[in-house]
């Protein structure tokens, strides 16, 4: 039982892995950079619900719709305040100043909210008891997969199916191209950054659901667990994503349960290092050589 | 005869270097205009100064009379001005039917871009037979067909092509040069950026030099294939 326990605890953290791996993944493939505050617009999020539900009493509803409400106009504004300026500058400013923009909303948060660990209220409680009650799943966890498969299904829709998010695979392909074909490609980034954002903030109340605990730099963390489960699956592949995120949220449960709790996060790498070695572009990366 | 592009004294930098130097060309509604010249003498930077590409240093690029050079980039095209560009730019990843509609995004007609789908796949066949591959693993050839594909599906009432024979088989080189005097007939004016400067000038009302940043010569196709400079120059003779 404790191998199935273990399991679902490792799919349900995967989940949430996965809906930030999905939002680092679409903006690496359209902007090609790795927007490393991704994991603090996460915080951000949660920091909403906890003042909506925790402080307020709102219903967890409209705590969630306000987090996605905030963390998606943060993301357009970051991107049209930091990112956007530098289109035409090199990689190493753009990924210095992603690291400030982390920074920034990090300090920020302490400024205006403290730097004490504070106690998250769940949107969700209890736990569903299957197997005489020998196998326990709580309510969160099972919110966190079926939300991941929602956005999974709904990403791969939207981009494969919509006039907008083929624009979004024109434009991560070839910005240039794209642009001839009367695409507005700062629009397009834009877009990505807010959908990128927006999904932050489900991430980040359900992270904080399951472990309620908030800081500051609650999101550092998983954000660059996040970014490893992308560059797993492939990064700028949104299956790719996907499969990263519920496949390292195994990885690390089971390395918790059966090597060591501090290891973790190395065994965890280590087998992300494995994967590169044999395939480079991740499990799902695509390679199609350009003919010239 | 009426002008449809208007070129005036066009200045491009790329950093300290001055890539075009006031250049002006005109191309009048109805023609095929070439503009030849060797490697680096800067026949791309027009073009891609033209689609907003690369940004302008001075000089005015005026479309059906209207600044392109003032104009946000994305909105050329639906202006009726298409680029296919150097190395095709064709989405990879996309299948063909996909990047043919891509060409047609700004587009709001429904039926009549169903309509011009099926043109285009009539046109070239072979695009029809991969319909559903990725653009990615079709041949050079036919990649530079989906190119020229694509941007027919956008209506254009300009077609700029850049180098559309490089990397071809003779064979297939004969092929495009006869789409495009196909297109040009069909009332799509035409401005050619070749290499094989033969091919360019054999099918243009007129043509442009252009050396180092600067036009050094121009006139019609015809008379150019026989001036001996341009022939010691660019035809090999
Ligand atoms: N992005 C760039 N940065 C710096 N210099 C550039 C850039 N693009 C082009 N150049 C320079 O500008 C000049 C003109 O280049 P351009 O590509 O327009 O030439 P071209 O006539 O199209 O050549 P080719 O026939 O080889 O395609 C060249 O000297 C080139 O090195
Ligand atoms: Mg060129």
């Amino acid at each position: 039982m404790s191998f199935l326990s273990n399991i679902l605890t490792g799919v349900s953290l995967g989940s949430i892995y996965a809906i930030i791996a999905l939002g680092y993944t679409m903006v690496y493939g359209i902007a090609k950079m790795l927007n490393f505050a991704h994991g603090d617009v996460i915080m951000v999020g949660a920091f909403m619900c906890f003042f909506a539900t925790g402080r307020y009493g709102l219903p967890p509803l409209v705590s969630v719709l306000l987090a996605v409400v905030v963390c998606t106009a943060l993301g357009i504004l970051i991107e049209g305040l930091a990112y956007k300026p530098l289109r035409e500058a090199p990689s190493l400013a753009v990924l210095i100043t992603a690291i400030g923009v982390s920074y920034l909303l990090q300090n920020g948060a302490q400024l205006l909210w403290g730097a004490d660990t504070k106690t998250f209220t769940p949107i969700v409680s209890g736990s569903l008891s299957l197997v005489e009650g020998r196998l326990n799943i709580s309510y969160v966890s099972l919110l966190a997969m079926a939300c991941c498969l929602v956005v999974m299904v709904c990403l791969t829709l939207f981009t494969s199916r919509t006039r907008m998010g083929k624009a979004m695979r024109a434009c991560s392909e070839d910005k240039g191209a794209a642009q001839l074909m009367g695409i507005n490609v700062n629009s397009t980034i834009s877009m990505t950054f807010a959908i990128g954002s927006a999904l932050a903030a489900v991430a980040g109340v359900l992270m904080c659901s399951a472990y309620p605990v908030l800081s500051p730099t609650t999101g550092s963390l998983p954000g660059i667990r996040a970014f490893t489960a992308a560059v797993f699956g492939g990064i700028g592949s949104i299956p790719g994503a996907f499969l990263g995120g519920i496949l390292l949220g195994i990885i690390e449960t089971f390395a918790k349960a059966y090597i060591s709790t501090d290891l973790s996060d190395a065994v965890v790498f280590a087998v992300l290092i494995i994967v590169l070695l044999v395939k480079p572009a991740g499990l799902l990366g695509k390679y199609v050589p350009e003919k010239v | 005869m009426k002008e449809i592009l208007k070129v005036t004294d066009l200045n491009v930098n790329y950093g300290a270097i001055h890539a075009i130097h006031g250049v002006s060309l005109t191309v009048n509604e109805g023609e095929i205009v070439s503009l030849i010249g060797a490697n680096g003498a800067g026949k791309t930077t027009i073009l891609h100064t033209i689609t907003g590409l690369t940004k302008a240093a001075g000089g005015s690029v005026l479309f059906g009379g209207t600044e392109l050079l003032a104009t946000e980039p994305h909105k050329i095209v639906a202006m009726g001005m298409a680029h296919v560009p150097e190395g095709r730019h064709v989405f990879a990843q996309m299948t063909v039917t996909e990047n043919l509609e891509m060409g047609a995004y700004f587009r709001k007609d429904k039926d009549q871009i169903e309509k011009d789908l099926a043109d285009v796949l009539r046109r070239f066949p072979r695009l029809k037979e991969r319909s559903r591959q990725l653009a990615g693993t079709l041949s050079g050839g036919e990649q530079q067909m989906l190119a020229v594909g694509r941007a027919l599906m956008s209506h254009p009432r300009i077609l700029l092509l850049d180098e559309p024979s490089m990397g071809l088989s003779p064979l297939l080189v004969k092929e495009i040069f006869t789409t495009i005097e196909d297109v040009n007939r069909e009332g799509v004016t035409i401005l050619l950026v070749e290499q094989n400067a033969k091919m360019a000038l054999s099918i243009a009302s007129r043509a442009y030099v252009l050396e180092t940043g600067s036009v050094v010569m121009e006139g019609e196709g015809k008379a150019m294939l026989r001036d001996d400079n341009v022939r010691k120059a660019y035809l090999g003779a």
